[in-house]
């Protein structure tokens, strides 16, 4: 809310004996954050005065434009020459003349110059040029009865705060509800604006009203006749509805805005001689109609409540009123709607027409129950003192509260929460220093004020004690928190990856997980994939961010593309992130389940059910050169390789054996795909894939060719990680023997067959071995392949013999051509 | 030749002469001092000190000798033996420092050419690494690491919070919701579900930190993403009270911005918690001066406090819908609870400028941060 402070001091005198800075801090301080100072006039300097157009002449222009020669009364001996651009005033009006020396918002100096071919001696203003507005349409004509030659500075200069009022605190959307806060907040006494005296109304015949809702509580009418139709809002008014982030429109409806801004309480004027028969508060009809203020016409929903005359809906209720009644310049008669609305009532009206407005947003926060008929009074006398008119002796005041309980408050229940003592007597001030009625000893009875409907137990009651004597009061312990078991082994294994990949040469990438709409056409996934079933976001910001990602891969290939595009070719990133697997079939909504008690089972598992899948995965995207050139000569470019290994460091922590089985997956090129299994080549469970990708996907993202990329579920790889803690190996002190072998296989024979088979064959002795040459070539023919290992073997408790090593490898080499038809190469 | 324990035959032990050893001497230490590398040194080693070397040759004597000479026979052997030995290794010494000086100086190399084999350096995000950061800080109190799911129930993320389906504060959230309308389900906007899924699966007490991403509907500029990254604290205890509230953000605050930092409590409006507050840090660079004018501090921008989060007493409406009961209740429990942003923690420490350097992937920025552990 945009706070004048001329208006909040006029309600708080007293208040202006402190700084604006000062008055902020303190309304911070107590909840109300002041977001910012605007000092209005800040950026005028020298003179700016009122001034009188005597009489001008109009002159045209070579360049098309007619300019005024005016003659200006500023209270000086003689009027000044001035020239002038705007056609929006006649001889007589007032205007704002800033003269020679005058220094306008943004630099802007005045000095006297020649131009259109007259000396100008000084400027005639527009609200803009004085950054009081951005009415740019012509110059600011000021009230006729403006004293000439008046420092303008004097008449509007005023500071604004910008307050953010919480949502649990409607009353402080207002002037009365801010210079209750103030005066509480500097111990001023404090004058209610809205504690004026009721005349006697009732029953005497006033418009007829009937309630026929619940979701209206009160409504207050009351008509004004004979208003003056040329009567305007003076202009100390209209400056405080600008100032406050409001367009001043006619007496009548200025009236209503400065009391919604004034006291907090939303009015409505209907032109009474518009509204035909009573006013019946009721929930719209299927079917029915209204066309609102802003020009736009409604169908209303059953839902909405709304006011309605023998017409049928004439306003939205809370919200905005109806075209048929509006106040025009011939209204005479008004009828002032003083009411109380439901907020949630109000919030979906809102929320289904998308229509906000200043009521709305205060009934949507609570509006005081008992401010209705002083509000109406106020701005009755308003209407009677500023526009001539004539209040009608009768009104209505249909008045349907309900009862507010009694809250108990245990004298103890703030000290408890706080964790320092309070004075039994201070508890009680600061419940009164809020507005409320505070009776008994312990506990305390208190009424809340009818202005905090969001008093509603004993947790707000301590917050208002406990706030208003100053969090900085609270002393500072650290609690004794029970021992906890450390990280799971799901984060402690996301740690040591992220390590692991980071000293493996990856950068990491934090990236948000939304994906264009095109991103699984660039990966070329099949029509079928399950990875196309994307939930779907319903308020996209835009169409780049309406799908959340079911793998990793498109927003890291895109974070690739564009370091490769800023000339950073060889880069390696990583993601460690969610994902979001709604599967094919459409997910349940989630069903409404209470907060007055804890959800059973099947509701948490009905809530569940509701959402997707959202396992963790991790992925690598690497491009360019895996070793740069360099003085030591083993630069090569990133391979497929590279994406199986990555994968490889990522199970280690885990000790999670991968095997890689070739696969046609996209988006990886179909000769250059990994699927990685866990627990058997054939057999496994498929965690993920990796390899080089497939050119076109390449290209579909800007990529050089051979990009290569890798995916994992980190779910499934913590699901198959062997569970008990590994076992010692027996570590033998006895010298290895070192055996030599080479094998010519069918090329196609995947390597990690032929490595199996020597392993099985080898025996216990084979403590390891290492693919160490990998040959294709005439001399051993087409289609074959030569793959040389070296073989270690050891024994645990003797030196092994000659014979021994020989055995084991020989052995081992017949395992591998029985089961591969490997032939040892000579 | 006679061997050891052969009857005695002065005329064979000839060897064994005190001129001859002493010759011996002369002569080997001559020859070791003579060799001029350490190829010569050795054959000089041989032929001073090797088997057939008249030292070797004088200690085969020995058994001829009778039994009452062989004592001082072999006394007087080692006494030459131990004389060549230790010219020997003098010498030795001598020509491998020669050795060194020549040999290895000339196998030197240029230390300062790059060490690394042209493999490019990796890192970790500095997101993930001031997620580790604070984690850490609360495992050491001995609380524990709470997770949950992004894409949420509304229920998880607004009703059990006490942010009714019309209540202005969920309209204030900018919330992106999943499709179809009316799913009841969004984009977590905060990681406050986490303590719900905690409070209604944990034994109490809980002393839980949740880290994570949440998301708004807002538009990106230089200083707001629609993904942000939060962690959240959650205490439920007996006789939890707001000066515990207070003192863990100061030990937080301590152990993240430095020893002599200090907290704030602003109260403010949440509807999960009651009290509320927003907590504020004094700016660890400044120490609170704020300053103004070019003096200005630039990690404040003058304030003095740096805005951290928000915080407060669980409310017991959020209790009640985890189905604990609060002491307002008669009940045993309290509990508080506080949350923050870490993005602009990172960038008020890194001195990052534009918030979306955060999120593009790019790896210098993350290069030059992702080394802070």
């Amino acid at each position: 809310m945009r706070v004048p402070l001329s208006w909040l001091t006029e309600v708080l005198p007293g208040l202006d004996a402190h700084a604006p800075e000062e008055i902020a801090h303190r309304l911070t301080a107590a909840g109300l954050a002041v977001e910012g100072i605007d000092r209005v006039g800040a950026g005028i300097r020298g003179p700016l005065i009122t001034g009188r157009v005597v009489s001008f002449d109009e002159e045209p222009q070579k360049n098309g434009k007619t300019i005024r020669w005016c003659r200006v009364d500023v209270g000086e001996a003689e009027p000044r020459g001035i020239v002038c651009g705007a056609a929006n005033f006649g001889p007589g009006d007032v205007v704002a003349v800033a003269l020679p020396g005058a220094v306008l918002p943004g630099g802007f100096a005045i000095a006297a110059r020649k131009t259109y071919g007259h000396t100008s001696d000084g400027m005639i203003c527009s609200l803009r040029e004085l950054d009081l507005g951005d009415d740019h349409s012509g110059i600011w004509v000021l009230p006729p009865d403006t004293a000439i030659g008046a420092d303008v500075l004097a008449m509007i200069g005023d500071v604004v705060l910008d307050v953010a009022v919480p949502a649990d605190r409607g009353y402080a959307l207002s002037i009365r509800g801010l210079a209750r806060e103030a005066a509480t907040a500097f111990r001023l006494p404090f004058r209610d604006p809205a504690d004026v005296a009721l005349p006697s109304i009732a029953g005497r015949g006033g418009h007829p009203v009937r309630i026929e809702d619940p979701g209206c509580t009160r409504y207050v009418a009351r008509v004004v006749g004979g208003l003056d139709l040329g009567a305007q809002t003076p202009f100390a008014l209209k400056q405080r509805l600008t100032l406050a982030g409001m367009r001043p429109i006619s007496l009548a409806v200025d009236v209503t805005n400065l009391v919604l801004l004034g006291l907090g309480q939303p009015l409505h004027a209907f032109d009474r001689d518009k509204v035909q028969g009573p006013i019946v508060v009721r929930r719209a009809r299927a079917g029915e109609r209204l066309r609102t203020l802003d020009d736009v016409d409604r169908t209303l929903h059953e839902e909405d409540l709304v006011i309605t005359d023998d017409s049928g809906p004439i306003a939205l209720a809370g919200v905005m009123g109806g075209a048929s009644t509006e106040i025009t310049a011939g209204t005479s008669a008004v009828l002032v709607e003083s009411a109380r609305f439901d907020p949630v009532s109000v919030a979906r009206t809102v929320a289904r027409h998308n229509l906000g407005s200043e009521a709305a947003r205060r009934f949507e926060r609570g509006v005081d129950d008992a401010l209705a008929p002083y509000a109406a009074e106020v701005a009755v006398r308003m209407l009677v003192e500023l526009g001539g008119a004539t209040p009608e002796d009768a009104g209505t005041d249909v008045d349907a509260r309900p009862a507010r309980p009694t809250l108990v408050l245990p004298l103890a229940a703030p000290a408890r929460k706080a964790g320092r003592d309070y004075d039994p007597a201070v508890v009680r001030a600061r419940l009164e220093d809020v507005g409320a009625i505070v009776t008994g000893e312990d506990p305390l009875h208190v009424e809340p004020p009818s202005w905090r409907p969001d008093l509603t137990g004993e947790a707000e009651l301590t917050e208002e004690v406990i706030r208003l004597e100053g969090y900085d009061t609270l002393p500072s312990v650290l609690p004794r928190a029970v021992p906890g078991r450390g990280l799971t082994r799901g984060q402690r294994a996301r740690r040591r990856i992220g390590a692991a990949l980071a000293d493996a040469g990856y950068v990491e990438a934090v990236i948000p997980p939304w994906v264009p709409l095109d991103a699984f056409d660039r990966l070329g996934l099949a029509a079928g994939d399950d990875r196309r079933n994307a939930t779907r976001i319903e308020n996209p910001l835009s169409d780049d961010e309406s799908l959340l990602r079911t793998t990793l891969l498109p927003g890291l290939l895109t974070a690739l593309a564009r370091n490769v595009g800023r000339g950073l070719s060889d880069v390696g990133l990583y993601e460690c992130g969610l994902v979001f697997r709604p599967g094919a079939d459409p997910l349940p909504a989630a069903p409404p389940v209470g907060v007055a008690r804890r959800p059973d089972d099947l509701e948490l598992k009905a809530l569940d059910a509701a959402l997707p899948r959202q396992p963790w995965r991790v992925a690598v995207v690497l491009a360019g050169q895996w070793r740069r050139p360099g003085w030591m000569g083993t630069d090569r470019p990133v391979s497929w390789s590279d994406a199986v290994d990555a994968a490889r460091l990522v199970a280690r922590p885990l000790r999670v054996h991968l095997d890689a089985v070739a696969d046609d997956h996209a988006p990886w090129h179909p000769g250059r795909c990994a699927a990685l299994r866990v627990g058997g080549r054939d057999e496994g469970v498929l965690v993920g894939h990796a390899g080089e990708l497939h050119p076109r996907v390449c290209a579909a993202f800007d990529l050089p060719p051979r990009t290569c990329a890798m995916e994992v579920e980190l779910d499934l790889l913590l699901a198959t990680a062997p569970p008990s803690l590994p076992r010692a190996p027996l570590v033998s002190r006895q010298p290895p023997v070192l055996r030599d072998i080479a094998l010519v296989v069918g090329s196609d024979v995947p390597a990690a067959e032929v490595e199996a088979a020597l392993r099985d064959g080898a025996g216990p002795l084979l403590e390891g071995l290492v693919l160490f040459d990998r040959y294709e070539g005439v001399q051993i023919g087409e289609g074959k392949v030569s793959l040389a290992y070296r073989l270690t073997f050891r024994a645990a408790d003797r030196t092994l013999t000659d014979d021994d090593a020989n055995a084991a490898r020989d052995a081992a080499a017949a395992a591998a051509s029985a089961r591969t038809g490997a032939s040892v190469r000579r | 030749m006679s061997g050891p324990g052969s009857s005695y035959d002065p005329k064979e032990a000839v060897a064994l002469s005190a001129d001859s050893l002493d010759t011996a001497r002369v002569d080997g230490v001559r020859a070791f001092a003579a060799a001029s590398d350490l190829d010569e040194l050795k054959a000089a080693r041989a032929a001073h000190l090797g088997d057939r070397s008249p030292i070797g040759l004088a200690n085969r004597e020995i058994g001829t000798l009778p039994p009452e000479a062989r004592k001082q026979a072999g006394q007087r052997i080692n006494e030459v033996r131990t004389a060549l030995q230790e010219a020997y290794a003098a010498r030795e010494a001598e020509l491998e420092a020669a050795r060194d000086a020549h040999v290895l100086v000339a196998e030197r190399v240029d230390v300062s050419l790059p060490s690394d084999e042209g493999r490019p350096r990796g890192a970790r995000h500095p997101l993930t690494l001031i997620q580790e950061q604070v984690s850490d800080v609360f495992l050491g109190w001995g609380w524990e690491i709470a997770e949950g799911p992004e894409v949420e129930a509304e229920w998880f993320n607004f009703d059990a919070l006490n942010i009714p389906a019309e209540h202005p504060a969920r309209a204030e959230q900018d919330t992106l919701y999943v499709a179809p309308a009316g799913s009841g389900v969004v984009l977590r906007t905060q990681t406050s579900p986490v303590q719900i899924r905690s409070l209604l699966t944990r034994e109490l007490p809980v002393y839980i930190a949740c880290p994570g991403r949440v998301f708004r509907a807002d538009t990106t500029d230089a200083t707001h993403l629609p993904v942000f990254s939060q962690v959240e604290g959650l205490v439920v205890d007996e006789g939890i009270t707001m000066a515990h509230l207070k003192g863990t953000l100061d030990a937080l605050a301590r152990a993240m911005f430095g020893p002599a930092v200090v907290t704030r409590l602003r109260p403010s409006y949440f509807p999960f918690v009651e009290p509320g507050a927003e907590v504020d840090y004094r700016c660890y660079v400044c120490d609170g001066a704020g300053r103004v004018g070019e003096d200005r501090c630039p990690t404040c921008k003058g304030e003095g406090w740096i805005e951290w989060g928000g915080c407060g007493m669980v409310a017991p409406a959020v209790l009640r819908a985890c189905g604990i009961e609060p002491v307002e209740d008669g009940g045993r429990w309290s509990g508080f609870a506080f949350g923050m942003g870490l993005e602009r923690t990172v960038m008020a420490r890194h001195g990052v400028a534009d918030i979306r350097d955060l999120i593009e992937g790019d790896v210098r920025l993350t290069l030059a941060l992702g080394g802070d552990a």
